[in-house]
């Protein structure tokens, strides 16, 4: 037994050494030598939620960098749990800046090294700076430029000013609105206020996750000239108050037909007609649609809720891992896997990489807001829109550029989810 | 030497399921109860003892009356499904177990049609309550079948998203629940004791409730343990076939755990849980199960 257990722990030891040794290998290839990969390949454990995370760019990554991709699938509030409680359980994780307010006061994740980013420069300026196309687009709630770096590499504040410190690398970022069914509606939708139009009685539906359905209530609020907000991410009690004075009122009145919690529920209501106005993601309307049932994912006057989505690093990463952690960030930037996810209606970090890796036709109907030269196939293969039709809302331009907003957590967030209650319960 | 054996013996075969109760029912409990007087930040939960977790589960509960708060309003509706599934499934389950044991002559048929009562249980609950919806919907089965036979010339909109959805789904997985045990405390029941009581000239209904009835109470009185501890906790049935409109105390947690507000979330179990016991304790002194066993 005492033979065993020291030869364990000698094994133990020269495994440490060889690790910090091929770490200190692994930070040489960063800067600038081709990398070096060990005789077993490097394995990431990818944490994120089902919709960040496709085999086809694990793939694709195996096949370019040699580093295997071991997605680990939570829902989004999992993402978060994991990070506060069980840091060491990923080496890279995919999530959304609005909870980078929860996650960097608890220490566990670090800073990422924008020097070791190859094209940081050329992230999009509508996460680094708040702007498209050089004009500022809507900055309340919790926009990733007000989150977007870090003090130090280690530091628990967001710093205002650009530093060396990145929180997260753009993964995926959009603009939502609501979803319609324009064959049972059968007229133009352009304010958020008709989601609790009386005339869609007992067919409408918000989604229940509080920090975003709060959002869209308060769209639909100042929609409807009921409450100012000072920041709609970012709420005050009385704010607070009033905009589940009006959820609650519209309740009573029948207004909901039911509340969805996942992308599933969401696609069933509206493909059933159970409902014809909700808030929905671009992703579900798209499965509604893919059943041969129209759906618009419809832009509006006010605007759009922004969210976006990053790559971060637990504050455990080191080594080998951590070098492969980079590595991997700096293939995903180069436009193969951008491309992939521009095609899923999602706006990838660097724009200029994903459109090398897209046909003109295709650039032009997802990002240019044009008439689609040719039928517009997913990344699977499948059909996705015919030739002829164009994308909703437009333009990369005019989509992200109509930002009113963005996912957010608020101070008084413990007061909203008590206030949210109330409304499920009234 | 034997002595001492002898008396050892049932603290030792007793030890295993004790020793599987404290791990995994005492002790998450403890931590539970303890983490309920704990402060937290959305991030973050700290060690302390503080009473603002109940304070805010309890929040204008008294300054508002007569108007409920929402917590009470919660557990009013909470309860009014639990009042409404118990009775509903007792009646069915009654009404089942006595058809099995006192209609049903061959026992190969009675085994028979009790396994039938289970396969509820073969397909996960979620499947079971999910099936019902393309059944309910607007557009729904029923409803083209109320449209088509000229019924009704509007889809009926309760059908789904409804409190009349959400008893009846947990009617569906419930009544086994009664089934089960009233079945097994009738079919105990000593059939000449029926026969005396038809001697004596009594009625059928006379026979099932001054007879039938007080001999099957331990299995009413389990069987409605089982019923009112699974939808006093439940929150997916109700999420699901209420379409997330109706509130329950069990979805009050769920969104407070999502919402990382574990010492809050932690205060209302502990107030479920109290609610509970409270009712289990009523129905214990209605019927004393071990001498009943």
């Amino acid at each position: 037994m005492k033979k065993s257990d020291k030869s364990g722990l000698s094994r133990r030891t020269l495994l440490k050494g060889s690790a910090a040794f091929a770490g200190f290998v692994g930070t040489q290839a960063v800067t600038g030598f081709p990398a070096v990969h060990a005789d077993e390949p490097i394995t990431l454990r990818y944490l994120s939620t089902a919709t960040n995370q496709s085999p086809a760019i694990a793939a694709k990554a195996k096949e370019v960098t040699g580093i295997n991709i071991e997605y680990v699938t939570v829902t989004t509030d999992d993402v978060t749990k994991r990070i506060v409680t069980q840091p060491d359980s990923f080496d890279l994780v995919d999530t959304e800046y609005f909870s980078l307010r929860n996650l960097i006061p608890s220490g566990n994740l670090m800073g990422i090294d924008a020097k070791k980013v190859k094209l940081v420069d050329k992230l999009a300026t509508a996460m680094t700076k708040g702007e498209v196309d050089g004009k500022k687009i809507g900055n309340q709630g919790t926009a990733p430029n007000k989150v977007f770096y870090l003090e130090k590499q280690r530091g628990k504040e967001f710093a205002k000013e650009p530093t060396d410190w990145i929180t997260l690398i753009p993964t995926t970022y959009n603009a939502d609105t609501l979803g319609i069914r324009p064959d049972l509606i059968g007229r133009p939708i352009t304010s958020w206020s008709e989601l609790l139009n009386p005339e869609f009685k007992g067919k409408a539906s918000i989604l229940n996750i509080p920090s975003i359905g709060i959002m869209d209530a308060a769209m639909v609020n100042e929609a409807m000239g009921k409450v100012q907000y000072g920041d709609k991410g970012n709420m005050t009690k009385e704010e607070i108050d009033k905009t589940i004075a009006t959820l609650i009122e519209a309740k009573k009145a029948g207004q909901f037909r039911a509340f969805w919690t996942d992308f599933n529920e969401s696609v069933n209501l509206m493909a059933s007609g159970e409902t014809v106005i909700q808030s929905m993601w671009s992703p579900a309307v798209t499965a509604v649609r893919l059943k041969g049932i129209p759906c618009t994912f419809q832009p509006l006057k006010e605007g759009y809720r922004a969210w976006a989505s990053g790559f971060g690093l637990p504050r455990t990463l080191k080594g080998k891992q951590l070098d492969a952690a980079y590595e991997f960030i700096n293939w995903f930037l180069s436009g193969w896997a951008g491309a992939y996810l521009n095609r899923q209606g999602y706006y990838s970090a660097v724009l200029e990489t994903a459109k090398e890796n897209m046909e003109p036709y295709e650039w032009a109907f997802w990002m240019e807001g044009k008439p689609a030269e040719k039928d517009i196939l997913g990344p699977d293969g499948g059909l996705l829109e015919k030739a002829g039709s164009v994308r909703d809302g437009g333009s990369y331009v005019e989509r992200m550029g109509a930002v009113a907003c963005w996912n957010s957590i608020m101070d008084e967030n413990a007061y909203m989810v008590q206030k949210w209650n109330e409304f499920i319960a009234a | 030497m034997l002595d001492a054996r002898s008396r050892w013996t049932p603290y030792w075969q007793a030890a295993p399921l004790a020793l599987v109760f404290l791990v995994f029912f005492v002790l998450p409990l403890a931590i539970t109860f303890m983490v309920s007087f704990w402060t937290y930040t959305g991030y973050s939960i700290e060690p302390a003892f503080v009473g603002d977790n109940y304070a805010s589960a309890f929040d204008k509960c008294l300054s508002s009356l007569p108007d409920l708060c929402t917590t009470f309003r919660t557990y009013l509706s909470t309860l009014k499904f639990c009042l409404l599934v118990w009775l509903i499934t007792l009646v069915l389950g009654f009404t089942i177990a006595y058809y099995l044991v006192f209609e049903i002559k061959s026992p190969t048929t009675r085994i028979v049609l009790a396994l039938l009562t289970t396969i509820p249980f073969w397909t996960s609950n979620v499947i079971r309550m999910i099936s019902w919806i393309p059944l309910l919907g607007r557009n729904g089965l029923v409803n083209q079948a109320l449209m088509g036979a000229g019924i009704t010339h509007e889809p009926i909109d309760w059908l789904l998203y409804s409190s009349f959805s959400v008893t009846l789904s947990l009617v569906h997985i419930n009544t086994v629940f009664m089934i089960v045990p009233i079945l097994n405390s009738m079919s105990r029941i000593d059939k000449s004791l029926i026969e005396a009581a038809y001697d004596n000239g009594a009625s059928a209904w006379q026979t099932i409730w001054n007879v039938i009835v007080p001999l099957s109470k331990t299995g009413i009185a389990i069987g409605s343990i089982f019923v009112v501890t699974v939808v006093m906790g439940d929150f997916i049935s109700i999420g699901l076939m209420g379409g997330q409109q109706i509130a329950s105390a069990g979805k009050v947690i769920e969104t407070q755990i999502t919402a990382l507000q574990f010492p809050i979330a932690a205060a209302n179990a502990i107030v479920l849980l109290a609610v509970v016991l409270m009712i289990i304790w009523t129905l214990l002194r209605l019927v004393d199960i071990r001498k009943e066993l």
